[in-house]
C-alpha cells in the first residue's frame, strides 16, 4: 500500500476520514473506514453497486450526517462546518441531474446564484465554466436537446462555478459511450492541470481508474479492501494483472459475495435509469 | 477610479449581505420557474383547462337556476375568486411530487450541497408555485373578466390579489414537500394530495358561503387557510366584506411553519 503524495505547501489534506461509519438501518453502508486524499490528486474510489462508495462521498459532501471529527475537507470537520465545507466542494451525482427544461446556460446561472456568485462576475464565470467543458456553441440551446456527454459536461460546468478545491463526480461516466467518456475524462484532466484541483471519483469501470486515477482505494460491503496506486497494486499480482484481478484478490468472487456486493435495488433503478437517459 | 473602489465594495457587502438573507436563492429558483414557463407555455394552457371549465360550466349553470344563495351577487362572481384559489391549491399541492422527482434526479442532493440556507431553498420552491399561480391566476382573471365577472380595476387591489395567491401556493406548495418528506415516495405523495385536495377545497368558502356548511364543516373551514385566502381574493376583487388583515396574517403565519417545517424534513429525502 502505497503512501499518498506530500500535500503542497504543508496544506491539509483533500480529504481525511478516520474510523467512518455509516448504517441504514440494520445494513452497514459503510464499515469502518480510514483514508486521506492528498490535495491535488485525482483519487478513485472503486467497487461494485453496494460497495459504499456512493454513501461515502454522500458524507464527505455533507449529504449525509457524520460524527465530530470523522470527516474533515481542507482541515474543515464535515460534521461541525458543513457551510464551509460546501464552499469548497463541487459534486456532480450519479444520476443526469442537469435540467432538460432550462438551457445550459441558464442551468449553469442558477448555480452561479446559488453560490452566491456576485452578479458583477456572474456572466463571465458562466460563460467561463461553459467553455471549460467545451460548451459555448451549445450554451443558449434546452439542455434536453444535449447528447449523455454533453449533459455530463454540463453537470461539471454547474459543479466548477464555485471555483471549488474539491470537486466530486459520483460515476461520471456511467452509461456513456467510449467517445465521450474519452472526452469527459480530457476534460477532467484539463482542469486538474490547469487549476490544481483535487478531484475525487467513483467508479465501477477499473479501466478507466487505471488510466486516469493516482490512486484508488477498492471497495467492497463497506470496507476498503485494497488502496495504491493502480500500477504498484497490479504489479504485485504480475505484469498482466489489472485492477479488476488486484479487487478479485483482496475481496474474492464467490456468488455469495456477489450477491451480498451488489447493491440494493434502488442503487440498480439509479444506475440502469441513468444509463437508459443517456441512451 | 478611486472613488469607484470603495463604492464597489459597498455595493459587493450589501450582495453579501443579501445572500446572507437567502434572498438570492429564492430569487434564483423562481427566475428557473419563469425560465422553464418561456420555454414551454403548453403547460399553462393545459392547466387552464380545468379552472375554465369550473368557470364556464360550474359556474354559469348554477348562476342560472340560483341553486347557491349569494345576496346580490351573481354565482358567477361569488365563484370566480374560489376558482383563482382552487387553480393556486391544485397547482401547489403536487409540488412535493417534483421534489420527489428531483430527488430521484440527484437535483435536490446538488441543491443541498450548495451553502444555500435549506430554508432559502424551500422559500424559493414556495415562491416558485406561486409564480406558477400568479401566471395561471392572470389567465382565469382574464377569462373571468370576459365572462362578465365585475372584478375590480384598481392595480393595487389586484396586486394585492397576486400577492395572497403567491401565499396561498406557497403554502400549499411546503404542505406537499412536508408529505414527500414525510412518506418519501412519489405514488404515496401522489394518493395523499388527491386525498386532500377535495376535502380542503369543499371545506371551505370557494364554492358555497360558510354560513350554508353545516356546523362541523364551519369548524373545518376556520382551521383550513383555503378559506381565509378565499376570504381575502374575494374582498379585493369583489369588494365583499372581509378580514383582510388576518386573512393575510393566517397565510402567512401558514407560510412561514410550512417553509420551518419543509426545511427541517428536506435532507431526509437525499438518506
Amino acid at each position: 500500500m502505497s503512501e499518498e503524495p506530500a500535500a503542497e505547501g504543508g496544506t491539509a489534506p483533500a480529504v481525511e476520514i478516520s474510523g467512518l461509519r455509516y448504517a441504514f438501518g440494520a445494513r452497514a453502508a459503510v464499515d469502518g473506514i480510514d483514508l486521506r486524499v492528498a490535495a491535488g490528486e485525482v483519487f478513485g474510489l472503486l467497487g461494485p453497486n453496494g460497495a459504499g462508495k456512493t454513501t461515502t462521498i454522500r458524507l464527505i459532501v455533507t449529504l449525509l450526517p457524520c460524527p465530530p471529527g470523522s470527516v474533515r475537507v481542507f482541515g474543515l470537520d464535515a460534521a461541525r462546518e458543513r457551510m464551509a465545507v460546501r464552499r469548497c466542494v463541487g459534486y456532480v451525482p450519479q444520476q443526469l441531474s442537469a435540467d432538460g427544461a432550462l438551457t445550459g446556460r441558464q442551468n449553469v446561472a442558477l448555480f452561479a446564484r446559488l453560490y452566491g456568485v456576485p452578479r458583477a462576475e456572474r456572466e463571465e464565470r458562466v460563460a467561463r465554466s461553459l467553455s471549460a467543458m467545451g460548451l459555448e456553441e451549445a450554451a443558449d440551446r434546452l439542455a434536453g436537446t444535449y447528447s449523455g456527454g454533453m449533459m455530463r459536461r454540463l453537470e461539471l460546468a454547474q459543479a466548477l462555478i464555485n471555483r471549488p478545491r474539491l470537486l466530486v463526480l459520483d460515476e461520471p461516466t456511467i452509461g456513456l459511450d467510449p467517445m465521450a467518456r474519452a472526452v469527459v475524462w480530457e476534460r477532467i484532466g484539463a482542469l486538474r492541470a490547469e487549476t490544481g484541483m483535487t478531484v475525487l471519483v467513483t467508479t465501477h469501470y477499473m479501466d478507466e481508474a487505471e488510466q486516469h486515477c493516482d490512486r484508488v482505494a477498492l471497495m467492497s460491503l463497506g470496507r476498503i479492501r485494497a488502496l495504491g496506486v493502480p500500477a504498484e497494486l497490479t504489479a504485485g499480482l504480475g505484469p498482466e494483472a489489472s485492477l479488476e484481478d488486484v479487487f478479485r484478490a483482496c475481496a474474492g468472487d464467490s456468488l455469495s459475495f456477489l450477491d451480498a456486493a451488489g447493491g440494493d435495488a434502488r442503487d440498480i433503478r439509479s444506475t440502469r435509469r441513468t444509463a437508459s437517459r443517456l441512451g | 477610479m478611486t472613488s469607484e473602489a470603495p463604492a464597489a465594495r459597498r455595493a459587493g457587502s450589501a450582495e453579501r449581505i443579501r445572500w446572507r438573507l437567502g434572498v438570492g436563492p429564492v430569487w434564483a429558483l423562481c427566475l428557473v420557474e419563469l425560465q422553464k414557463v418561456r420555454h414551454d407555455r403548453t403547460e399553462l394552457l393545459t392547466r387552464a383547462i380545468q379552472p375554465a371549465l369550473w368557470l364556464l360550466v360550474f359556474g354559469v349553470t348554477f348562476t342560472r337556476i340560483h341553486a347557491i344563495p349569494t345576496g346580490d351577487l351573481p354565482y358567477l362572481d361569488y365563484l370566480a375568486p374560489g376558482i383563482l384559489a382552487q387553480s393556486a391549491l391544485f397547482i401547489a399541492i403536487f409540488y412535493g411530487i417534483q421534489i420527489i422527482w428531483e430527488r430521484d434526479a440527484g437535483v435536490l442532493a446538488k441543491l443541498l450541497v450548495t451553502p444555500a440556507p435549506r430554508v432559502a431553498l424551500v422559500t424559493g420552491k414556495a415562491f416558485a408555485a406561486g409564480v406558477r399561480a400568479v401566471i395561471q391566476g392572470v389567465v382565469i382573471l382574464a377569462l373571468s373578466a370576459v365572462l362578465g365577472v365585475s372584478l375590480t380595476a384598481n392595480p393595487l387591489r389586484i396586486g394585492a390579489t397576486l400577492v395572497v395567491l403567491v401565499l396561498g401556493a406557497g403554502f400549499f406548495s411546503c404542505l406537499s414537500i412536508v408529505i414527500a418528506g414525510l412518506v418519501l415516495s412519489r405514488e404515496r405523495v401522489m394518493g395523499i394530495g388527491q386525498a386532500l385536495t377535495m376535502p380542503l377545497f369543499f371545506a371551505s368558502n370557494a364554492l358555497y358561503p360558510v354560513a350554508l356548511m353545516p356546523a362541523w364543516l364551519q369548524a373545518v373551514n376556520r382551521v383550513n387557510p383555503l378559506g381565509y385566502e378565499v376570504d381575502a381574493l374575494r374582498g379585493l376583487l369583489l369588494g365583499t366584506p372581509a378580514h383582510l388583515a388576518l386573512d393575510v396574517m393566517v397565510l402567512l403565519v401558514a407560510l412561514a411553519v410550512g417553509v420551518t417545517v419543509a426545511a427541517a424534513l428536506l435532507p431526509r429525502l437525499t438518506r
